[in-house]
């Protein structure tokens, strides 16, 4: 693992089994994986459409929890926790950054940035701090009053990951994060979200398609019918 | 918790489909307007009726019991209260006052007019007690007589006027009396009164038509009824004892009945009104459902979701409920003018507590409307939700 020896790893899958119940039949999304992922990591995950690829991340965002096994982030077992307490710890250590950004419609930039800081502390009056986070996203002043409808797509995809960074969370999860993006704006959010890893030491998680996008990470996760291949 | 940020995101959310949400609010408006103005339809109603009718439901009514075997009268056609019976009355309620009474009409002519009126003979001591004067004074002599209201206007009658009451005698009016309404006890307003002895001479009676007992203390209504019944019905029934209070109640109480029922055909309509806020809140989740699986992923609680659409209901629900309390009184107004032809009655406390009902009502009707989709827009499942297009 490229892991520095004696980091406790910060998202452990122990065993890990995801089944969904249809009417058809029960779908193995998931079968028996173990990883173990540790700060400072980027992580591409690869693999062809129906794999397990986005199970994988939405169990790594506290979004849906196992069938069978163990998940461990930070250290706690997903398993036990309630919904409140996971939807904390997505609010306060998990950054999603979603292949169509998936901004708030009726928020303007700014205050879709604002909105997780708002979350966590409850004071209206962060505009400050917002303000950083997405000046460092190389976003244009006069676009922080704009409304998500008059961004283009790399725009909004810079707002997306400045909300994903406002609460300083340890782990990025981006599903896709170029795959509405042309391969010049792509190259550009890539080098930002290098850039966070390597700085910031943020540990982030990447779906991707794009052998291309997949090479900036350092470690890449091949994922074939819910096996880690 | 930071309730001004959802607050704030169902307000935008209200204004962004401010022509859904103005239909919702239209039908909130005419559901509060429609409860409110029947609320006090009903109430202006019963206050009305209450009005015209006289009794403070302080008295207790005794009249000879109808087909039965007290003929203790000459002739014995009619039953009548004796002096014994008075006594005995007298006794059982004291100290209560007991005022027995004449009652009769005959035939007058007043000026040169021929009329038919009511003829009350009372000991004019008790009088004061029963009636109130609106002119001249009291009755002391045998001679005079004192006018009921409808009937000195219908005749002219003044002070000093002449009464003629055929074969018994010419009558001077000493006063004209308080226009009383419609009472359980007597009716004067439509006759005369005149002193309980000349009453006796003329028309050759010694024995009473009824008698009216005044109870002090209104909780003893009751008692003094059932005293009164153990003491002249212990063998057979001689009288029938009724109490005003029990009367006034029954009718109060029908028309509260009917004020009620008025005021739920107006609740129908916010019951329409409501499900109209469940319908579009439906449709505000629906559409939004992507919106709420990323308000959940990035770390949304689902009370604050909840709180969002409950947000939502109660912005429709408090505008539209102003808007109604303020346009229901027009509509009261209207209404009362329409099927009471006053609107005296129209801004009395326990008409105005109808707007108040009628705005808590919409509130809570929005409320309730709301949480249904709210506790549905919370339950989602996030990855559903994200996937969802």
């Amino acid at each position: 693992m490229s892991a520095p020896p004696g980091d406790e790893a910060i998202i452990q899958f122990r065993d890990v089994t995801k089944i969904y119940p249809l009417p058809g039949g029960d779908v193995v999304a998931l079968d028996h994986v173990s990883i173990s992922l540790y700060p400072g990591d980027f992580i591409a995950i690869m693999g062809p459409s129906g794999s397990g690829k986005s199970t994988l991340l939405n169990l790594m965002g506290c979004l849906d929890t196992p069938t069978s096994g163990t998940l461990f982030i930070k250290g706690k077992d997903v398993s036990s926790m309630t919904d409140e307490e996971q939807t904390g710890l997505r609010r306060d250590h998990i950054g999603f950054i979603f292949q169509q950004f998936n901004l708030i419609p009726l928020l303007s930039a700014l205050e879709n940035v604002q909105y997780p800081l708002i979350l966590k502390t409850g004071d209206r009056t962060c505009s400050l701090q917002c303000v950083e986070v997405l000046r460092s996203m190389d976003l244009e002043e006069h676009l922080f009053t704009h409304k998500p409808s008059e961004l283009s797509g790399g725009q909004q995809q810079r707002v997306a990951i400045a909300r994903a960074l406002v609460n300083d969370p340890e782990i990025l999860l981006a599903d896709e994060p170029t795959g509405n993006l042309d391969t010049k704006t792509g190259t550009a959010i890539m080098d930002l979200l290098k850039d966070l890893n390597e700085k910031k030491g943020k540990t982030i998680i990447m779906v991707t398609h794009d052998p291309g996008v997949a090479k900036f990470a350092h470690r890449i996760i091949r994922i074939v019918d819910g096996k880690i291949s | 918790m930071q309730p001004s940020l959802f607050f704030d995101f169902a307000l935008r959310n209200v204004r962004l489909h401010w022509f859904r949400s103005l239909l919702a609010i239209i039908g909130i408006v005419i559901g509060v307007v429609a409860i409110v103005s029947m609320g006090i339809l009903g109430n202006s109603l019963v206050l009305a009726i209450s009005d015209s009718l006289s009794t403070v439901g302080d008295s207790v009514i005794i009249t000879p019991h109808a087909g039965g075997m007290g003929g203790f009268g000459p002739g014995g056609s009619k039953e009548l209260l004796t002096e014994r019976m008075i006594e005995q009355i007298r006794r059982a309620v004291a100290p209560d006052t007991t005022i027995p009474i004449y009652s009769g009409s005959s035939r007058m002519t007043i000026g040169t007019e021929d009329t038919v009126g009511v003829v009350y003979g009372i000991k004019p001591d008790d009088i004061p007690i029963l009636l109130e004067i609106e002119d001249g004074a009291y009755l002391k002599g045998s001679s005079g007589a004192m006018a009921g209201a409808r009937f000195a206007e219908e005749n002219n009658l003044k002070v000093g006027s002449r009464i003629t009451i055929k074969d018994k005698g010419s009558l001077r009016v000493v006063g004209i009396l308080k226009e009383r309404g419609m009472g359980f006890d007597i009716n004067p307003d439509y006759g005369i009164v005149v002193e309980d002895k000349w009453y006796q001479q003329s028309y050759n009676q010694q024995d009473y038509d009824m008698a009216i007992v005044k109870v002090r203390d209104l909780t003893r209504i009751e008692q003094t009824k059932e005293v009164i019944e153990k003491q002249l019905n212990r063998r057979e029934t001689e009288v029938d004892v009724i109490d005003t209070k029990a009367i006034l109640e029954t009718l109060l109480t029908t028309f509260g009945q009917i004020s009620t029922f008025t005021t739920a055909i107006g609740g129908i309509s916010l019951i329409v009104a409501g499900v109209s806020i469940l319908n579009i809140m439906m449709m505000s989740v629906t559409e939004r459902i992507k919106e709420i699986g990323v308000l959940r992923s990035i770390g949304t609680q689902r009370r604050e979701v909840r709180s969002i659409f409950l947000y939502e209901a109660l912005i429709l629900g408090l505008i539209g409920s102003i808007i109604g309390g303020l346009l229901s009184i027009f509509g009261g107004y209207a209404i009362s003018l329409l099927m009471l032809e006053t609107t005296e009655y129209l801004f009395v406390p326990s008409s105005l507590i109808y707007i108040v009902y009628g705005i808590g009502f919409g509130i809570g009707t929005s409320l309730l409307s709301g949480l249904y989709p709210a506790w549905k827009a919370s339950n989602l499942n996030p990855i559903e939700a994200l996937r969802h297009e």
